[in-house]
């Protein structure tokens, strides 16, 4: 077993956050982890991605090879297509719908849509709404979270733990908002499907 | 034993706590930041058993943490590549004067330039201090490291630099963690004479320092981060240093036939690389960096036998930081992967809506760009407002290194150029400015420099910065005359006031100072709300 998943967005999404939640999953299970991350001035609202690998055997390279990424999930949808060249040819991407515009030449969101469309597997998420529904806007990161677990290949149960383990400083109810977040996430892939 | 999902540099830091750490220095700086900061949030400075502080600048971070060792304690200075030019003249000295406690100096290089303005690889100031370095090659050597290199300071009497890439500073993995060795105790050096670096006695300290090579060389030839493994495919051996032994793994896979060394210890490890060379028929070299270790392969003349490929040669790109696709390249492997999508627009790092930075730049631009004169420049230093070189701002018009704002700005204005401003962060101010205000001071130099103080250290992530609510007396001391040292407001409802400040000061010959006050947005929202999930 072994999976190579991008995670794409932008500075503040709490992309490092959902990194986190997956690295501390695979690593309740034993498993190998690597996990690249951005820190330092591209954090400052721009492009920010993680390289994110588990597997049961020793796996060496932190950055993922062209071409072998398993999922790219993506926090932004623009940024999803910032890394198709990595994504393997069975590669799924799944991606918040809601474009974040603090640039002035955003491209076309229904080009960027059609885009995510041509990729045989894909899931576009309306992740802002759901947050807000499960009761914060900033567990958008755990509705994706929840819409890519389909594609983790880890248990549920222990990805649950996993954001009880890494959201322990917080109070109990955030915490039970990002539940609900996930798991409102992870209905709504299912349904996509 | 304990697993846990640490970055490269969480891992040095526990693994310098573990290895019996009493002082920890630094400076942040991107991609070293994170080991102080995992050692300041130990429980180990919790509880005052080890102590561990931001430091003005890497220079007294090092030399604090050489005084540290000069009590008997396993103390470690940290700063990145660019930092190691600051801290240059103690890193060179130290190696000469030697130490006593374990001194380990780790120093993060930034290939690509993630965050940085070069991607100088700090092995060439190996040549220069002839100090021993560790180059983990991951995160669980990154662990083992600081014991390793504390043992072997304490064995020769000498600093170790441990050299760091970005990736694997920022990369996280699952690292076996041990127990903690107990820290010295205080203790005077057994020979203190050699800490007076007065001529007479450094020749004696420096021949030491030459007399000690030959066991270094040994000591990276027998290191538990050095490998040789055998290889029965001779028409090319692998040579790998740090991180890039990784990739090649990753590539070639576990039963590579070709003989490969792993070089994790600096000087470099000759009777091994004499090993190689005597028997391959080319050499491919692997390093995160400069072509370090490939240039001295090749010699000068360039040898023809073994032929050696690598950066150099085209088989590797000649800058930025290596990658499982750059390393599958040299073997000849071509890549299967999608064309890139042209629907994406670049998205550059850019000014948080709301920095107080947005209205100090607002204001010098109809200072200086908008209007009938455009004749003044703006001259930055390193920090976020560097980011409003970017549109929509294109305010400031230099960034070289830390503190170069007001010294260029004063020279500029020697050469005739005005209004000549210098536009400095608190902290890159308490860096590497106020020698430079002194200048201006002692010169009467037409200059005017603006502070912006958001009270932090802010693009590293909002450490304490050295002199905050003290910059104007900072500034008073150093004879700046108290009228036209101006504390202002950057707030869009104060841009008039604001823009009518900065024309007087320019409008004052001599150096005057404008402190531009308002807190970091960043900071302020994390200290408002502990709450969120992100």
């Amino acid at each position: 077993m072994k999976r190579n998943l991008i995670l794409a967005g932008v500075g503040g999404q709490g992309l490092l956050a959902l990194a986190a939640v997956i690295g501390e999953a695979a690593r309740s299970l034993d498993l190998h982890v690597l996990q690249a991350e951005v820190h330092g001035m591209a954090q400052r609202g721009g492009v920010v991605q993680s390289h994110l690998r588990y597997s049961n055997q020793p796996i060496h390279s932190a950055l993922i090879k062209d071409g072998t990424a398993h999922l790219i999930l993506s926090l932004e949808p623009m940024e999803a297509l910032r890394y198709v060249p990595q994504l393997a040819a069975d590669g799924a991407i799944v991606a918040n719908s809601v474009p974040f515009k603090n640039i002035p030449n955003y491209p076309d969101e229904h080009a960027v849509e059609t885009e995510i469309r041509h990729v045989p597997v894909h899931r576009l998420i309306d992740a802002v709404e759901l947050a807000k529904a499960a009761g914060a806007v900033q567990a958008t990161n755990m509705v994706m979270l929840g819409a890519g677990a389909p594609f983790l290949e880890l248990p549920m149960q222990i990805l649950q733990a996993a954001i009880r383990s890494v959201f322990s400083s917080k109070s109990e109810a955030m915490i039970e908002t990002n539940l609900r977040a996930f798991q409102s996430g992870f209905s709504a892939s299912q349904a996509a499907e | 034993m304990p697993t846990r999902l640490l970055l490269g540099n969480e891992s040095l830091a526990q693994g310098a706590i573990d290895a019996g750490l009493s002082g920890a220095y630094a400076y942040p700086g991107t991609p070293s930041t994170e080991i102080t900061a995992y050692v300041l949030r130990s429980p180990q400075v919790a509880a005052g058993e080890v102590r561990c502080a931001w430091t003005a600048n890497e220079k007294t971070a090092l030399e604090a943490a050489l005084g540290m060792s000069y009590g008997g304690k396993r103390a470690m200075a940290s700063m990145k590549h660019v930092g190691l030019n600051v801290a240059a003249d103690p890193f060179i000295n130290s190696a000469i004067s030697g130490t006593h406690g374990g001194l380990i100096i780790n120093v993060a290089d930034d290939p690509s330039m993630h965050s940085s303005q070069n991607e100088q690889d700090s092995r060439v100031y190996l040549d220069l201090s002839m100090m021993p370095c560790i180059e983990p090659a991951d995160q669980q050597e990154a662990y083992q490291v600081p014991g390793v290199a504390f043992a072997l300071s304490e064995r020769y009497r000498i600093p170790v630099m441990i050299r760091l890439t970005t990736r694997l500073c920022h990369s996280r993995a699952t690292v076996t963690t041990g127990e903690g060795q107990p820290r010295n105790e205080f203790s005077y050096p057994d020979n203190p004479k050699r800490f007076i670096l007065l001529p007479a006695l450094a020749r004696k300290s420096y021949a030491r320092l030459l007399d000690r090579q030959a066991d270094f060389v040994h000591e990276s030839e027998t290191s538990l981060f050095t490998r040789y493994f055998e290889g029965t495919d001779l028409s090319t051996g692998i040579m790998a240093c740090g991180t890039a032994y990784h990739y090649v793994r990753e590539i070639v896979g576990e039963d590579c036939p070709h003989p490969i060394l792993k070089i994790g210890q600096y000087p470099l490890p000759i009777g091994l690389i004499e090993r190689m060379t005597s028997q391959c028929n080319r050499i491919l070299v692997f390093e995160d960096g400069y072509p370090y270790l490939e240039n001295k392969l090749r010699g000068l003349p360039v040898r023809q036998t073994p032929a050696i490929h690598g950066r150099l040669t085209g088989h590797l790109p000649r800058t930025g930081e290596l990658s499982p696709d750059a390393v599958a390249g040299a073997f000849g492997t071509e890549p299967i992967r999608n064309e890139p999508s042209t629907v994406p627009a670049p998205r550059p790092p850019a000014l948080c809506p709301g920095c107080p930075h947005i209205d100090t730049c607002k204001a010098l631009n109809t200072v200086l760009k908008a209007g009938e004169d455009a004749s003044g420049r703006l001259f930055s230093d390193i920090g976020c407002y560097t980011l409003s070189a970017l549109p929509p701002y294109e305010s400031v018009d230099t960034c070289i290194e830390m503190g170069a704002s007001i010294t260029m700005a004063k020279g500029a204005s020697q050469a005739g150029l005005h209004p000549a401003v210098a536009l400095i962060g608190d902290s890159t101010f308490t860096h590497s400015g106020m020698t430079g205000l002194l200048d201006c001071v002692n010169e009467n130099a037409n200059v005017t420099v603006v502070i912006v103080d958001n009270l932090t250290i802010a693009m590293t992530g909002g450490q304490t910065s050295s002199a905050t609510n003290r910059l104007a007396d900072i500034c008073a001391g150093l004879g700046v005359d108290p009228d036209h040292i101006r504390i202002i407001t950057p707030l869009p409802n104060k841009h008039e006031e604001n823009v009518n400040v900065l024309r007087q000061e320019i409008a004052h010959t001599g150096p005057s100072v404008v402190i531009a006050v308002r807190e970091c947005i960043q900071t302020a929202r994390r200290s408002r709300s502990k709450g969120g999930s992100s």
